[in-house]
């Protein structure tokens, strides 16, 4: 029974943290019509920020400043952001999907980087021994599991209610004007690149956040966390749960990440053993045939986005024409 | 130094002829397709099944034209690869991205064409494998052509790198002598114009993704050629090809051309300086300075 309730923790504070991406995507495509294409990207830099800054010193290791564990959390999260800021300097004035390629560049470059820099990122091995919050505090393995729990979704609820209050508030409604129609935005005074730019930051700095909390659960970071397999795993969570509603990224990144936990469970329970090796490649092909069937059949995601009722009629006919066309 | 040149132009040549495709694609239907490298990998597993095959059935296809270890096997897969992998480019986009296309905007094609790209390079692994596998296992034996200093050439690389100058030349000609490739460059113009003109853009739409399919057949099965096939050549070459066709501008075929060639050859001497793990992260460094110094690309228009 115990052995039942600790696995549910570790799924939901596992799913919690994929729910922090997803916002942050949410915020990046939902609101502003962003593509990102390299989610693990920004993940991958928040989780190895926290790591060098917050980390043991080691030997033959630049980092391990063994910072106090908010502001290393913090230092990964700005470097989230920064790497972010520069990719945005450089393509939002350009056409759209400059973004797509430049983002999953990012992402190749940073596996790169992550498992060639031995000296900052370790290498192949990665970085171990994250000092984890209260671990020292609770001796409790099973204690530590549902505090951390509660950090999780206390920094889910607390992204919810800022992101929530930044897409009401005049910011938000600038993102989605330029979202729908970006020459009429700029008609009345609105700088699509500025707000561009801070959405990308905020959403990037968002899954940064993700990331080191992923971190400071396992306590261990390698390139293995960095493969595009993350990204197509938020996405799909984002266009199952629908895009545009906070609500449904969270939904989705549950969903998701249960189907794919228990596919995962089914594969190497029930498929034979000549099959094991193939599983990932069957799980791949689950989620991109996921991601497809979404697109085709349901874009709008199982909870869509709700257009306020105080919207004036007009407006909302004008916006729904200027998408069909 | 000029060993690394010599690899670049023969690596560049295989990212043209996949740039080209590309780039007519993402200038016609204006979404930039993370599925199109898969392409190379359809290709090149096609051509790997009936290379396989043809021996068996005659056996006088398997030898192979001296000095290369090109067999005529191999010379007819790669042409039945090009018609296979253009139909298949066809089919997909006759399965997701058309009926994508008439309801949801260019960036929801980006994401479908990430889903595809995923489920192609997962049927490949299910159906070959994991491992890297060769058209012949003969040792290619590489020509001195100096000793000091130290310059090495296989005779297939240099087949490889006539072949695609040829198919590049072939595609010139079509071009700009045809009715055909008229009316492709004024779709790729401007393509309400051309439906006024009388071109049905559907078709062209359906030529466009023909020429990229085989021309991407052809680059896979070179590649694989020169050195070997496995399920992850799509993704290895998706980011050279982005990159190509950025740095030619989008739209523009001799810029794909030119971009793959400098994107082969930058690749290939900066290797001399930083560690072969770092390879990966060379297209995406040359994408950042083309956007710095000059984001509409070679020949590219300039855009707001």
């Amino acid at each position: 029974m115990i052995g039942l309730v600790s696995y549910l923790t570790f799924f939901l504070t596992m799913a919690g943290i994929m729910a922090i991406i997803t916002l942050g995507l949410n915020l990046h495509w939902g609101y502003t019509g962003l593509f990102n294409g390299g989610v693990v990207a920004f993940f991958g830099a928040g989780a190895y920020g926290t790591m060098i800054l917050g980390g043991p010193s080691q030997p033959d290791q630049f980092g391990g400043f063994e910072l106090p564990y908010l502001v290393a959390l913090g230092g990964g999260v700005v470097i989230a952001g920064a790497l972010a800021w520069v990719v945005g300097l450089l393509t939002l004035r350009l056409r759209h999907d400059y973004l797509a390629i430049s983002t999953f560049g990012i992402a190749v470059a940073l596996e790169a980087v992550a498992r060639n820099a031995q000296w900052l990122t370790g290498g192949a091995r990665g970085l171990r021994g994250f000092p984890r919050p209260f671990e020292d505090q609770i001796d409790n393995n099973f204690l530590f599991g549902v505090v951390f729990l509660l950090i999780v979704l206390t920094v889910l609820g607390l992204i919810w209610l800022s992101i929530e209050r930044l897409v009401n508030s005049p910011f938000g409604r600038a993102l989605r004007a330029i979202r729908e129609d970006e020459v009429a935005a700029r008609a009345l005074g609105k700088n699509p690149v500025r707000l561009r730019l801070w959405s990308l930051v905020i959403g990037a700095a968002i899954m940064g956040a993700g990331g080191g909390l992923y971190v400071s659960y396992t306590a261990f970071v390698s390139p293995q966390d960095l493969l595009p397999i993350l990204t197509f795993q938020i996405w799909a969570m984002l266009i199952v749960g629908g895009a545009g509603n906070n609500r449904g990224a969270v939904l989705g990144a549950v969903l998701i990440w249960g189907v794919w936990t228990l596919s995962g469970f089914a594969l190497t329970r029930l498929a034979p053993a000549s099959m094991q090796i193939d599983a990932g490649s069957i799980q791949y092909i689950l989620i991109g045939t996921l991601i497809v069937c979404m697109l085709i059949w349901r874009p709008e995601g199982l909870l869509p986005e709700k257009i306020k009722k105080s919207q004036p009629m007009t407006a909302r006919k004008a916006a729904s024409n200027s998408t069909r066309e | 130094m000029i060993q690394s040149i010599l690899d670049g132009i023969l690596t560049g040549a295989i990212i043209s002829l996949g740039a080209i495709g590309l780039t007519l694609i993402m200038h016609i239907l204006r979404f930039a397709n993370f599925a199109y490298a898969e392409l190379l990998a359809i290709g090149a597993y096609v051509a790997l099944v009936f290379d396989q095959l043809f021996p068996v059935l005659v056996p006088a296809l398997d030898t192979a034209f001296a000095p290369l270890t090109l067999t005529g096997a191999l010379a007819l897969s790669m042409v039945i690869a090009m018609v296979l992998t253009g139909l298949s480019a066809v089919v997909i986009d006759a399965l997701v991205f058309k009926r994508i296309r008439q309801k949801a905007g260019p960036l929801s094609m980006v994401f479908a064409s990430f889903g595809v790209a995923l489920v192609i390079r997962n049927v490949i692994v299910l159906i070959f494998g994991h491992h890297a596998q060769l058209y012949s296992q003969d040792i290619a034996r590489a020509t001195v052509i100096s000793f000091d200093p130290l310059i090495l050439i296989k005779p297939d690389q240099v087949f490889v790198l006539a072949l695609a100058l040829a198919l590049m030349l072939a595609l010139h000609l079509i071009l700009t002598r045809t009715t055909f490739g008229f009316a492709l460059r004024a779709v790729a113009e401007n393509p309400s114009l051309a439906q006024v003109a009388g071109v049905r853009l559907s078709t062209m739409v359906a030529a466009v993704w023909v020429i990229a399919g085989s021309l991407s057949a052809v680059a896979g099965t070179l590649y694989a050629l020169t050195n070997q096939l496995n399920p992850l050549i799509g993704h290895v070459f998706l980011l050279p090809v982005f990159a190509a066709t950025i740095v030619g501008g989008i739209g523009s075929v001799y810029g794909a051309v030119l971009g793959g060639f400098i994107v082969g050859i930058a690749s290939g001497l900066a290797l001399m300086i930083l560690p072969p793990g770092y390879a990966p992260a060379m297209p995406f460094l040359i994408i950042l300075a083309v956007l710095l110094f000059r984001p509409q690309g070679l020949f590219g228009e300039e855009q707001q």
